[in-house]
């Protein structure tokens, strides 16, 4: 029978009422008494030298407070927008880390770069004001491809003339060579991932609140991780000392990766609110979000893998361009190294595997990690490349899978991983059987008697969640620890009040780790309230991303339970005369082994607040324990997903008649939750796979710029989805075995459909469209493929 | 700068707003009620969906102005008057239909609208009627269960009165 209450139950979110009646406080619902209102006047040039910015027009205008410029930060004496990752290249020499500085300084070098903020007593003034402001720029040759972007002679970075950031390797070269030599088959893909925007449907906004008086910083943001903001912005870019400056990042609107980052935005807001003596408020509208949130994925790249006669896989070759964009993004250079690299592996036993990324400079938007960064890259080479291995070998896409999975761990893979459990062949026969894959060949005769063409695409997943061990991501060269940090604070009655480091912006945290706490402790959810997202009140943290909430920060409230049990135990065997040894806890209740002497969870607490009769020569008083959880290993989240589509030969239009996914994320907590996780996931693959794409026109103008040209997936594009998670196979490392499920499905699920897709034509001779597989790009492959087969 | 009446929810509200202030800013900045939300600036998100005189209307489309003296329902005004959560809201709370809850009160509003004109829609109605509804978080599975778990709670009561 379905649990209704603790872990693995569906309990349903405590969040949602204040969301569904309009009482959510997101960041720009704050409004503080006296707040100005900035307007940043943005780079309309890819590339240019800026030779003066003229203020005195707008600095006169109706309402305006002060307007600043690049020179005023460098007057200031602020430190530019730090890096948080720093990669080695295959040299060993460091990344080019050129200054990222808050408003631009003699250079623009993206559309949307800021080059002056207007800060006015209304948000129109400050708008009206900012077209008062005369700019006089020389344009420069933007640099926008990849492939051309080391020798066109035009420079990002004076740093970095050939607009290289780092050429970097993993893996064993010369190994991958030999297998090569001896391979019976080699299968080649050269492919493009498809820049894409986040686009949380709450724009970024930042409100920065000095106050004269205590010398104190506030800055509410919307943040996925306010910690690093403080961390980040306080000592690199402003000096403020922690102690001087709170971060708080209230109901935030969905993040997808995109607000970890410490963005020029926070900074300058929090700063001028010193500088100005009152708030200062900016928020994002959509068209500044395009141009402003860093952006996701964006790799070129040439894979090649390597097979013995029956296709068991022998080596994997992968050389990679990604794009960083015009400045370095907080993790951005860790996205397409180790976060990529390491999980070119899959779920196979690939025994020689190397990759090479260089990372370039271009006249971009920075790109930095969107839901998944990495591993959704990697899936995709993997799992196309897979499928145009079966397509040549004339092999069915899910045996040839079969044949190379891993079956036994801990195994180590070639690249720098251990996975420590799975059981992928399990994932593979649910979805097969959830998705009728054996009645395939039925269905596609009955769309073909409707001038229909269907295909059937599989992807098989791994990932690695729950970054990570903080001296494994130092050697790789993070620049933090990857720990998360809980606080359990039993109040003398009994409740539990949980600060959690994990940030929540549409997880449901205040409801997970509810459940969570309350199997622990064995008291009700109802008596147990979460905390999260203010510096101020939540010891530390390093925030939610890399689904790493439930993994780190989950296994952070379980260790800080222990030690209030631990404690509770040594106040229980006084009260009860007994040894502490003796002392177990269950159902929330401290027992005397063996007997039926207990002591309830809120009288041991009362005991600890009101300590008549207490061992106070032993413990203290009070009941609040505070615990780090630096985690062992990555968790390893993976999973099959098959996707069907109908392809309308005359006009190219693809539909998903079906989508299937089995999911192993180990333990699972709440079940609705994780579904919902899935269900978003899949939507943003889909999105990828479909319909979403910046493009960059060649003068880095973007293109696709706002919901206009951007193709957001809309609920008329998505099919409903069939989505299971598997019984799984807990993690080997955490105390709770869960994995983590927030990316998975924008990992899986992109190369599943374009997988389908090319199955779907592949009567026409087509074994690749790169994404996104608009009717467009369908319709021309058609026609490319039927002018070359009349002419054979 | 005029003043602007408007019966929001129920009760009588007014302001000041200029000629070209949008009916969400007013309703976020001038009355304070920051349930309706903006995620756009080309009017395609809907998060900023309101009934104006019993129609469904994009706050972001309409000037202030030009809603003086007209009735209008925000999110605010979903629940029934006793605080719980009205049915369209319950649904979205049973079916785990928000997750940020940013798109949440222009959902809200746009399914009660669709099932005031069409009390009991096809999924594909439902995913039609919603093209003006962009959710990042949510796939949209749970919300076109949410629309179908309303209609169908809707239709018990009707069913019930009769
Ligand atoms: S804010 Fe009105 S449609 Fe987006
Ligand atoms: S719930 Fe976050 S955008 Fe819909």
């Amino acid at each position: 029978m379905a649990k209704d209450n603790g872990i693995g139950a569906s309990v349903k979110r405590r969040e949602d009422a204040r969301f569904l009646k309009g009482r959510g406080r997101y960041t720009d619902d704050m409004n503080r008494p006296g707040q100005t209102y900035a307007y940043i006047l943005r780079s309309w040039s890819a590339h240019a030298t800026l030779n003066s910015v003229d203020t005195s027009a707008a600095s006169a205008a109706d309402g305006v407070v002060r307007v600043f410029t690049g020179k005023d930060i460098e007057e200031a004496g602020l430190g530019g927008v730090p890096c948080g990752w720093e990669i080695t290249d295959k040299h060993g020499n460091p990344m080019k880390e050129p200054a990222h500085p808050i408003l631009a300084i003699g250079k623009v070098r993206h559309v949307g770069d800021p080059i002056a903020v207007v800060v006015a007593e209304s948000y129109q003034q400050a708008r009206d004001a900012a077209e008062l402001i005369e700019v006089d720029m020389t344009d420069l040759p933007a640099v926008v491809d990849m492939r051309t972007a080391e020798t066109i002679g035009s420079a990002v970075h004076d740093e970095a003339t050939d607009n290289l950031c780092y050429d970097w390797e993993l893996g064993d070269g010369e190994a991958t060579d030999k297998a090569f030599a001896e391979a019976a088959h080699v299968t080649t893909l050269e492919f493009i991932n498809n820049r894409l925007v986040a686009n949380p449907m709450e724009p970024r906004c930042a409100l920065g609140d000095y106050d004269e008086d205590a010398d104190h910083y506030t800055l509410y943001t919307t943040s996925q991780n306010p910690h690093v903001i403080r961390l980040l912005m306080g000592a690199f870019v402003l000096s403020i000392p922690e102690h001087k400056l709170r971060v708080y990042a209230p109901d935030v609107g969905g993040g997808f990766g995109t607000k970890i980052f410490h963005y020029a935005e926070e900074a300058f807001v929090t700063w001028a609110s010193a500088q100005l003596k009152r708030p200062v408020k900016w928020t994002s509208d959509r068209s500044e979000a395009f141009i402003s949130d860093a952006h996701g994925r964006d790799h070129v790249t040439k894979a090649e893998l390597a097979m013995d006669a029956e296709g068991k896989f022998l080596a994997l070759r992968a050389d990679t361009r990604a794009n960083m964009g015009a400045y370095l993004s907080t993790f951005a250079p860790c996205v397409p190294t180790w976060l990529h690299g390491t999980l070119l592996a899959g779920q196979y036993l690939t025994p020689a595997v190397h990759c090479r990324v260089r990372a370039m400079f271009t006249n971009t938007v920075p790109v930095d990690a969107y839901r998944g960064a990495g591993r959704p890259e990697a899936t995709y080479l993997l799992e196309r490349i897979i499928n145009k291995a079966a397509q040549e070998l004339g092999m069915d896409q899910a045996e040839l899978r079969r044949k190379n999975f891993i079956r036994s761990f801990p195994y180590d893979t070639p690249v720098a991983l251990q996975y420590d459990t799975g059981d992928y062949d399990a994932t593979l026969d649910a979805v097969l059987e959830m998705a009728d894959y054996k009645g395939f060949e039925a269905r596609k005769a009955e769309s073909a008697a409707r001038g229909k063409l269907r295909g059937i695409g599989l992807s098989c997943y791994i990932e690695a969640c729950g970054i990570a061990p903080s001296s494994l991501v130092g050697a790789l060269g993070a620049r933090a620890g990857l720990y998360e940090a809980a606080t359990i604070r039993v109040n003398p009655t009994g409740s539990v009040t949980v600060m959690t480091g994990s940030h929540s912006h549409g997880q449901g945290h205040e409801t997970s780790f509810a459940q969570v706490v309350s199997d622990a402790l064995g008291i009700p959810e109802d008596q147990i309230e979460i905390v999260h997202g203010d510096t101020d009140k939540i010891p530390f943290g390093m925030g939610t991303y890399g689904s790493r909430s439930l993994a780190v920060g989950g296994s952070a409230i379980v260790k800080a339970v222990d030690k209030v049990v631990a404690k509770g135990k040594k106040i229980a065997a006084h009260l009860l005369e007994a040894a502490e040894s003796d002392i177990i806890f269950e159902d929330g209740q401290y027992k005397v082994a063996g007997t039926d002497k207990a002591k309830a969870f809120a009288e041991v607490s009362l005991a600890a607040y009101v300590p008549h009769n207490y061992p106070i020569e032993e413990i203290e008083p009070g009941l609040e324990e505070t615990a780090f959880y630096d985690p062992k290993n990555f968790t390893y989240p993976a999973g099959s997903y098959l996707c069907e589509v109908e392809v309308d030969p005359e006009t190219g239009k693809v539909e998903i008649v079906a989508l299937s996914a089995s999911d192993d994320f180990g333990n699972v907590v709440n079940p609705m939750i994780v579904e919902g996780q899935v269900h978003g996931g899949l939507a943003q693959g889909i999105g990828q796979a479909m319909l979403e794409n910046a493009a960059y026109d060649e003068h880095g103008q973007l293109v696709s710029g706002s919901y206009m040209d951007y193709a957001m997936p809309l609920a008329s594009d998505l099919p409903s989805f069939n989505v299971e998670t598997a019984e799984g196979t807990p993690c080997t490392h955490n105390p709770l075995g869960v994995k983590g499920c927030g990316e998975a499905g924008a990992i899986g699920s992109p190369p599943a459909v374009v997988n389908a897709v090319v199955d779907a034509l592949r009567d026409y001779g087509i074994d690749h469209i790169d994404m996104p597989v608009t009717p467009l790009r369908v319709w021309t492959a058609i026609q490319e493929a039927s002018v070359k087969q009349a002419a054979e | 700068m005029s003043t602007i009446s408007i019966t929001v929810n129920g009760q009588q509200k007014s302001g000041t707003a200029q000629g070209n202030t949008l009916l969400v800013d007013f309703l976020r900045s001038e009355l304070k009620m920051t349930g309706t939300h903006v995620g756009c600036d080309t009017s395609q998100c809907g998060a900023c969906v309101v009934h104006v005189n019993g129609e469904s209307v994009k706050s972001c489309t309409v000037f202030a102005s030009a809603c003086d003296g007209a009735e209008v329902t925000t999110i605010e005004g979903m629940a029934n008057d006793d605080g719980t959560l009205g049915i369209v809201q319950q649904a979205f709370h049973e079916e785990h239909g928000l997750q940020c809850g940013f798109c949440t009160p222009g959902m809200v509003m746009s399914i009660a609208d669709i099932l005031r004109n069409n009390p009991q829609p096809t999924e594909a109605e439902i995913r039609e009627g919603l093209k003006g509804n962009i959710c990042r978080c949510t796939g949209y599975h749970n919300i076109v269960k949410a629309a179908q778990s309303a209609a169908a709670t809707m239709a018990g009561a009707r069913q019930a009165a009769e």
